[in-house]
């Protein structure tokens, strides 16, 4: 703690806001004293634009999309209504996702780069306290303006500044360092699979986690939060994957874990190193598709947008098979009895559903996760409204882990409250790390008495354990 | 005057007008990148493209239309109005027949004369809500009246010509000379969304139809 509070004040140490990304342990550790970034802000404050290079960036990539977008909006208004933030803030006019662009990025793009430290500041504000880049407001816009996609691209001209909130310094730090969004290395990884495995496989004999097995089916990806603080979330998997006697493997070297921190902070050649770690994982393992757990933004890193940061023409991940999400590989082990449930499990009480935006209104897996609840709910209530039309859970885009817009956040989750009550479900399915972290904070904020889950534990109390797989006392 | 501005400015005016549109169109094309926008253009994306646009050209077509009915008639109605008129108007389709001989069906006068009246309005309504609604008031610039104005021009001083008010053949060539003002600013201004419209929509389906769900799951219900 002592030598922690002497970095934070020692001021002969170079800055903490600066426009260099975090690519040392060292210089991750002098981010992480700071503790709540009160130092980093402080200097953020006094942080210098670099003028020259923002109209450089600009001149290189503010292409014809971008453009048009800025230019040709009709000042219609009618994606107000689309945002959450909007409406959450008692439908504040400045919540209007095209205000919010275009005071921001319209204005940098205006001054072709000429903007100071305030005025970075706004756009930092905006940024990441008032647009979680759900990009709803995109398929309202008569235009088809993508705010949300907009407010992408200026992020990613705010980091190159080196305006990006605390936590998201780190996170791409995070991944720069350790290609995970946690300091989680490939050997604490395995370790942290095979230990549980092993408690496990007492329940479930047999029970193994294939390590670097050449040609596999299935090389599963995960969030670095799992082997952090939800360990029997990989048991689970693990466990499921065994029964549904799935040919599976996972990395021992990096490329293990498919989260990006970076993505949300801005940091495209991060993104890029950490979207290439699984996909070079994959093709070093030579297995034939990826699944990744149950995670939005994973997703949507790796799978949706990986592929174009990686450099592939196609816009598809490696492998002779599609990648798959979670829900995915669920509903095709269940469809085709690999993976049994018992219907008398069925859960009774009324049950809801988060429609993730990363892999739904932006992969369009809304009927896969419908199918799921046909098979373990007996009274689904749609939220509404629902699938491509569902509003952000509130914690997208890096929300939930920003202290400085936590008050925001905890606003906008507003609206997923009255969405979740409005079903009369006090039970919500959320397969998304985000989504389930910000309904579980919108209980602790707002309680409103209810129970969330992933889909795994669910399915695991439901599974039809076939006797041969059964322990041997229970067996008998 | 009247020989100038119904003769040569006409030329010069459509010159623009189609050409400034056409470099618009291929400048932006031009300017995709399939890195940068993270959408693997192919053909593989026309059906989303066609579908993005299809839905937002019928009224209550798409949610975002059915969302907010009164604009959706409001600026349903502009448009057809503002396309319709000109396009089917007797009086210019005389002048068409006249100089390259060519011409299509028509409306009769008192109908656009109607059409004209039901186009102000829906002008009216959209000042109206620019001035009413908070939201849209605080993205209002003068630049949306300009441009509002600019596209009602025409048509008010089209009605005055009809209706001879004041001096017919003055209010004439001032309605031709408004006329033409659009489609000089059409290329230049935000009226540019005439063709843009199109571009940015058929982009954003690609975005959907390509990347965003059309590959693996069904796309986007727009």
């Amino acid at each position: 703690m002592a030598a922690e509070a002497a970095v934070a004040h020692d001021q002969n140490l170079p800055p903490l806001a600066n426009r260099t990304p975090v690519k040392t342990e060292e210089a991750l550790k002098a981010l992480l004293a700071d503790r709540g970034g009160k130092r980093y802000y402080a200097e953020l404050k006094k942080l210098d634009v670099d003028k020259e290079a923002l109209k450089k960036t600009l001149d290189a990539s503010f292409k014809s999309r971008f453009k048009t977008w800025l230019e040709i909006c009709a000042h219609c208004a009618m994606c107000a209504e689309t945002c959450l933030y909007y409406i959450a803030n008692d439908r504040d006019p400045k919540q209007t996702p095209s205000y919010k662009i275009q005071t921001t990025l319209g204005e940098i793009v205006k001054r072709k780069g000429d903007v100071d430290n305030a005025f970075m500041w706004y756009c930092m504000d905006t940024a990441w306290g008032k647009c979680t880049c759900c990009t709803r407001c995109g398929i309202y816009c008569p235009f088809g303006i993508d705010m949300g996609v907009m407010f992408g691209y200026l992020r990613g001209l705010l980091y190159s500044q080196g305006f990006v909130p605390f936590e998201l310094k780190i996170g791409a730090g995070m991944h720069w360092v350790y290609n995970a969004q946690m300091d989680v290395t490939p050997v604490d990884y395995v370790e942290t699979v095979e230990w549980m495995a092993e408690e496990w496989e007492e329940y479930y004999p047999g029970l193994k986690v294939p390590v670097d097995k050449e040609g596999a089916d299935i090389m599963y990806v995960v969030n670095a939060r799992e082997p952090k603080h939800y360990p029997e979330d990989l048991a689970e998997a693990a466990v499921l994957f065994h029964l549904a006697g799935a040919d599976w493997t996972i990395p021992s070297t990096v490329g293990w874990e498919g989260t990006s921190l970076a993505m949300f902070a801005g940091d495209w050649p991060c993104c890029t190193q950490q979207v290439k770690a699984v996909y070079s994982a994959m093709e070093r393992l030579k297995v034939k598709r990826y699944v990744g757990t149950e995670c939005g933004h994973q997703h949507r890193a790796t799978i949706t947008e990986g592929p174009y940061w990686a450099g592939r023409k196609d816009g598809l991940p490696p492998g002779e098979k599609p990648s798959l999400h979670y829900v995915e590989w669920v509903l095709e082990v269940l469809k085709s009895g690999a993976l049994k449930l018992d219907p008398a499990k069925k859960i009774k009480e009324p049950v809801t559903l988060q429609d993730p935006c990363n892999y739904i209104r932006n992969h369009g897996l809304t009927d896969v996760t419908r199918e799921i609840m046909s098979y373990i709910a007996e009274d689904f209530r749609e939220m509404s409204p629902n699938r491509e039309h569902n509003f952000c859970c509130g914690g997208g885009g890096g929300a939930n882990g920003i202290g400085l817009y936590r008050k925001e956040r905890d606003i906008g989750l507003k609206v997923k409250r009255d969405q979740i009550l409005a079903t009369g479900a006090k039970f919500v399915v959320s397969p998304c790390h985000n989504c389930w972290d910000a309904i579980r904070d919108l209980e602790e904020v707002y309680e409103i008495g209810i129970k969330w889950s992933f889909l795994k534990p669910i399915l695991l109390k439901q599974v039809i354990v076939p006797d041969h797989m059964k322990p041997k006392e229970e067996a008998a | 005057m009247y020989e100038f501005v119904s003769g040569p400015l006409v030329w010069i005016s459509f010159g623009i007008f189609f050409i400034g549109l056409l470099v618009r169109v291929i400048s932006y094309i031009k300017g995709l990148d399939w890195q940068k926008d993270r959408v693997a253009y192919s053909a593989a994306g026309i059906p989303g493209a066609a579908k993005s646009i299809v839905y937002w050209l019928i009224p209550f077509g798409s949610q975002g239309w059915k969302n907010n009915p009164f604009f959706t008639i409001g600026t349903f109605i502009f448009h057809i109005c503002l396309l319709g008129v000109p396009i089917f108007l007797l009086a210019h389709n005389i002048l068409l027949d006249e100089s390259w001989g060519i011409s299509w069906w028509t409306i009769s006068d008192s109908t656009a004369d109607w059409i004209t009246l039901i186009f102000f309005v829906a002008v009216i309504f959209l000042v109206i809500r620019r001035i009413v609604n908070p939201n849209v008031r605080l993205l209002t610039t003068g630049y949306d009246y300009l441009i509002l104005a600019i596209a009602a021009a025409p048509f008010i001083t089209g009605y005055m010509a009809y209706h001879q008010w004041m001096d017919y053949k003055t209010i004439l060539i001032i309605h031709i000379l408004c006329g033409e003002l659009m489609l000089i600013a059409i290329p230049f201004t935000k009226l540019s969304h005439f063709v843009l419209f199109f571009c940015s929509r058929a982009q954003l389906g690609m975005d959907y139809g390509i990347k965003r769900g059309g590959r693996y799951g069904r796309g986007i219900c727009w």
